[in-house]
This record gives structure tokens, sequence and C-alpha cells, in this order.
């Protein structure tokens, strides 16, 4: 089915969840509000003419520095394929501003689990009734949601967990464990500014 | 006065006939190919729960390449999975290609086809020897590598590079082949099907072999859809997907090959796709070979490599096209059209996907990465669940993980 053609059946199915779509590149998206979106994919996922059953992707975006406006600060964006009927759609939803949150999909894509638990990690995006929702590439003591766009490139701090290790290490060369030092005890000067 | 020992030591006892106990694997273990730590419960041999847990190769790709031009996070691709780093590089021109509608000529995309085969039998034999060395046949190991060995030579005869490529560039390739190169390749071409029989022979009537591999690790086509298995995990439960047929890019429309399909889902399925799979590559490598159109291999539009032939937005031609030109790429905003695209290629290991967010910039806005990997990973715990801590190392070889990739 043509993409286009997928928006107007989505329009005319969820007429209050769609704020916009649009067209770029021969691939077309559309924007819905968060609050219905796991009825949105069930829908397209089961609809017999539609039947998108390949989750390809999921991830957050930040859009504060977005120069086009309207756009809420968070949001999830979830690219669809149907492989029996070969179509695609993307479907943005609009998290919010503050504390953003939207409904879980692992119910509908098992896959989903490590997305949303990454999206999570990265943008704290909450997903709610995950099942599982904690961190998936960062420990767990960590501060912060990196791919925010106010997170500095270079991060704010020695992560908790790498200055107790380094500590340990200090405390284990006193015992002889590395009694030239060779290892994170001691750095040359020069390399100081590198860590 | 003596007290029995099993109540000062507090012993546990065994509850009936089971003993549940948990078990951490990795992150160093050779069998895990790469820092992948998985939490198990036991009951015995038999897995309850299992829990991999993965971020031991995070480098926040997707936040470096926000801070780098386009053509600068080309060689972060190549880190993903360093076993195909070539499918990657392709992988990412593509979706940029795609993003910024940049042109490229078709002698670039028959090279590009050619080495993106090459790559996925490389990385083919280097799963096919790791995982056969898991289960415990040695000897494929060691054939495997002698035949890797080619193909990076190869490799480097191409590019200087064995193991990081950054071959293909936005709009094109880097260098064209040379005809040294190409009869090199067409030798290997000649002895290659010869040897992937020897492989089969070598484990496909192996009593052992087959005892672990048939019948484990089962997942149904419904299950590994869900579960967002790609690649050959997925098509070895029958389900026909792959990108190469579903939306073709460079030269795949124009190549004629076959998508194998399992249909018991299980390890050996998978396996037995893979070994197609490396025919398949032949046939595909041979056709570009034949058909390899005269031509140039970098568009007219192609950003920082070459600049343009007719300049485009506010590119200005520089003598020094690697510094002052970049420079200038760099300061320029709103040079490129803005907007969102998703773009997957198929690697070796599944689905690699691209979504990119440009705001004109020069740089991209969002970079997402769909690493195949991740979700295989992801997809362990519900395979591994209830089957033997054995067959564990089995399953992850199976699914043919990257760490690197899954970690980006």
């Amino acid at each position: 089915m043509e993409q286009v053609a997928i928006v107007d059946r989505l329009r005319a199915e969820f007429p209050d969840e769609i704020l916009s779509s649009y067209t770029n590149q021969g691939q077309t998206a559309v924007i819905v509000r968060p609050g219905r979106i796991v009825d949105i994919l069930r829908w397209l996922r089961d609809t017999d003419d539609l039947r998108m059953n390949h989750l390809r992707a999921l991830c957050g975006v930040d859009n504060v520095r977005r120069k086009e406006p309207g756009l809420s600060r968070f949001e999830v964006v979830y690219n669809l394929y149907s492989i029996p009927l070969r179509h695609e759609i993307r479907v943005r939803a609009e998290v919010g501003d503050k504390d953003p949150a939207i409904d879980s999909v692992v119910a509908l894509w098992t896959g989903a689990d490590w997305l949303e638990r990454e999206t999570y990690d990265l943008f704290g995006i909450r997903f709610d009734n995950h099942p599982n929702l904690r961190r998936v590439l960062l420990p767990d003591d960590w501060v912060g949601h990196p791919l925010c766009k106010d997170y500095p490139l270079k991060g704010k701090e020695e992560w908790a967990g790498m200055t107790e290790l380094l500590e340990k290490i200090k405390e284990l060369d006193q015992h002889g464990f590395d009694p030239e030092g060779h290892a994170h005890g001691q750095t040359a000067p020069d390399q100081e500014d590198d860590l | 006065m003596t007290r029995p020992i099993s109540k000062s030591l507090d012993i546990p006892v065994p509850d009936g006939d089971s003993e549940r106990y948990s078990l951490r694997m990795g992150p160093q273990h050779p069998a895990t190919h790469g820092v992948l730590r998985v939490d198990l419960e036991l009951d015995g041999e038999t897995i309850i729960e299992c829990t991999p847990q993965v971020g031991y190769l995070h480098r926040g790709f997707e936040k470096l390449a926000e801070n780098k031009t386009y053509a600068q996070a080309l060689i972060l691709t190549d880190r993903l999975d360093y076993i195909a780093a070539m499918a990657n590089n392709i992988g990412y021109c593509v979706a940029v290609e795609r993003l910024l509608d940049i042109s490229v000529p078709l002698r670039a995309q028959y090279l590009r086809t050619m080495v993106g085969e090459m790559s996925r039998i490389s990385s083919h034999l280097l799963w096919l020897a790791t995982h056969a060395l898991d289960i415990g046949a040695m000897t494929v190991f060691l054939y495997c590598f002698r035949e890797r060995e080619i193909l990076l030579d190869l490799f480097e005869e191409l590019c200087g590079a064995r193991l990081t490529f950054s071959y293909p560039r936005i709009g094109g390739v880097r260098q064209d082949v040379t005809s040294a190169f190409v009869d090199e390749l067409q030798r290997f071409l000649d002895i290659f099907p010869a040897k992937i029989e020897e492989y089969e022979t070598l484990i496909d009537t192996n009593r052992i072999w087959l005892k672990r591999t048939v019948g484990v690790g089962k997942v149904t086509g419904e299950q590994a859809l869900s579960l967002g298995l790609t690649g050959a995990c997925l098509r070895g439960s029958g389900v026909d997907y792959d990108i190469r047929k579903h939306q073709p890019y460079g030269a795949y429309a124009l190549v004629d090959f076959e998508v194998p399909l399992g249909s018991d889902g299980d390890i050996y399925a998978r396996y037995r796709c893979r070994m197609e799979e490396m025919h398949q590559s032949v046939r595909i490598i041979q056709q570009c070979i034949d058909q390899l159109p005269p031509g140039p291999i970098v568009g007219p539009d192609a950003p920082d490599l070459v600049m343009p032939n007719k300049p485009r937005a506010r590119i200005e031609a520089s003598t020094n096209i690697y510094g002052t030109g970049l420079i200038k790429l760099i300061r320029d905003r709103n040079l490129y059209m803005s907007g969102d695209v998703y773009v997957a290629t198929e690697v070796p290991k599944g689905e690699l996907g691209f979504y990119f967010i440009s705001d004109g910039n020069n740089r991209p806005y969002r970079m997402h990465i769909r690493s195949p990997s991740f979700i295989h990973i992801s997809a362990l715990a519900t395979i591994a669940k209830g089957e033997l801590i054995a067959d564990l190392i089995a399953n992850i070889g199976s699914l043919d993980v990257v760490l690197g990739e899954s970690d980006r």
C-alpha cells in the first residue's frame, strides 16, 4: 500500500491522535499524541491489509535544538515495516517536555524490551508498563542521560564506579601488587591532562 | 560437646531433588565473543533465568556522531561490527546518501556490492570458525581462518587496511580496483565453493555437531519476528526477509541471487542458511566482476572527499581539499536539506539500520543505529530459557553477535 494511503487510513481510524504527517525522501511519517500509542501500533500490526509485523527501530529524539517550530522536546520514533506486504511507515510520538513518558509496546513486540530500556537509559524517557525498565548500556548508578542535547559531549563528572576503582587500585598498589606504579595508581605529569 | 556440622555452617539444604544456584558467565569468557556477561539462574544444568548484560563496550557513537561531520563519522562505523566493517561503512553511506540526496555512480555501486559480499563471506567464515570451536570442532576453525586470510589480504590490496576499512565514501568509494585485485579475487572465487564443501564434510556428517545443533535453540517464525531477529536468524525460522531483496541498494537489484530459507528455526537451520549465503555471495561477486561497468567511482555531489564539479550550495573549491575545504564545510550552515530517514542494509549479522535526522547542518542532528547484535542478545533470554547450560554457548554462537555493534 502507498505510504500516504496508510496515513489516510490512520487518520480515519484515529482522528484525534494524528497531529500531522509529511513525506521526506520517499518515506512518510506521522506525528501522533502519545496517549493511545499501543492502540495505534497494534492496529497497524494487526489490520489485514497493513500487517506491519516488523518493528525495525525504536529510538528517542531530543528536539530542543531543532529549528522546526511546534515540536515537543522529546519524542519516540517507531519505524515499522510489513514483511508480507513490503511497505513501511514511521510513527513519531510526542512525549512532552518535562518528565517524558509513554506506554511500553513490549506487549506487542518482545524485542522492544531492550530498545525501550536503551531509550530510557540515554534520554530518560519513561516507558509505563515496561516489565524491567532499567539502564542497559550504562551502569545503574550513572547520573544523567547522555543523548540529551544539554548533556556535554565529554560528560559531566567521573562516574562514581570509576573513582572507586581507581581508589581500590591505589590501595592495592600499597601492598605491592604493582610496586612500580605501572597501572593506574600513578600517572606521569604529562598524562594528567588526558584523564 | 559435639554439634552437627551442618547446623553451624548453614549449608543450604537441597529443596527436594533440585538445587537452584546462580552463575555469572563473563564478561571475560572465550565463548561470549566479546565482553558479554550473562547472569544465569540454574537448576542443575537447566537454565531457569538468563539475563544478558551488555554495555561494557559502550563508546557513545550516537553522541559522538552528532559532533562530527557526516564524512568524519564514517570511521565510527568501522568500529561497530569490526568483523564486517565494510558492510557497516556501506550501510552508513547508503543512509547518508538517501538523507542528503547524493547520487552514486554505477561503478561505485557495483564495487560496494562486491566488497560488501566479500565482507559477508569473511564474517560468516569467522562465525563458522568460532561457532564450531565453541561446540568443539577445532579443525574447522583453522580451515576457515585459512580462507579468511585470503580475503583480508584482498582487502589490504584494495584499501590498505585489514580490519577497519572506511573504503566506501559518501557518494562513492575511495579507490578503484586494480586488475591485479580482480584477478586475485577471481582466483578466490574459483577455489572457494570447494572450500565450503570441505567445511561441510567436516561438520555436516559429524554426529556430535548434529546432536548439538539439530532441535536446539528453536525459534518459530512468529517468535523471531516478535523478538526482532533479522538476518540468518530470522530466515532460519522460515521468514523471507532480506533487505537486499525487499529494498535493494547498491547493485543488488541488478544481480541475480537467491535468499536461502530454513524452516526449523534451530541452530542447525541458521547454520545451513549462513552456509548457503556464502554460496550466494560467491555468485553475486562473480556477477559484479563480470558486469563491472566503466566510469567514475565518486559522484559529482559527494561532500568533503572531492570538491564538486558543479558547486552546490556554498561549498567552495579549494586546493587543499582535506584542510580548508573541510573547515569551510564545518562553518557553513544550512548546507543540506533537512528531514529524517531510516535506511537499513543487510549486513552479515542482520538488519543494520541508520535513523538520521538532519536540520540542514553538516552534522547529523541525531543518528540512531539499529544494531542487529543488540536485539539478538536481548533475544537470548527467551531462546536459552529452559535449555541446558551447554547449549547456551551454542546459542550465543548461533545468534552471531558482535559486542562492538551491540554496545555502540
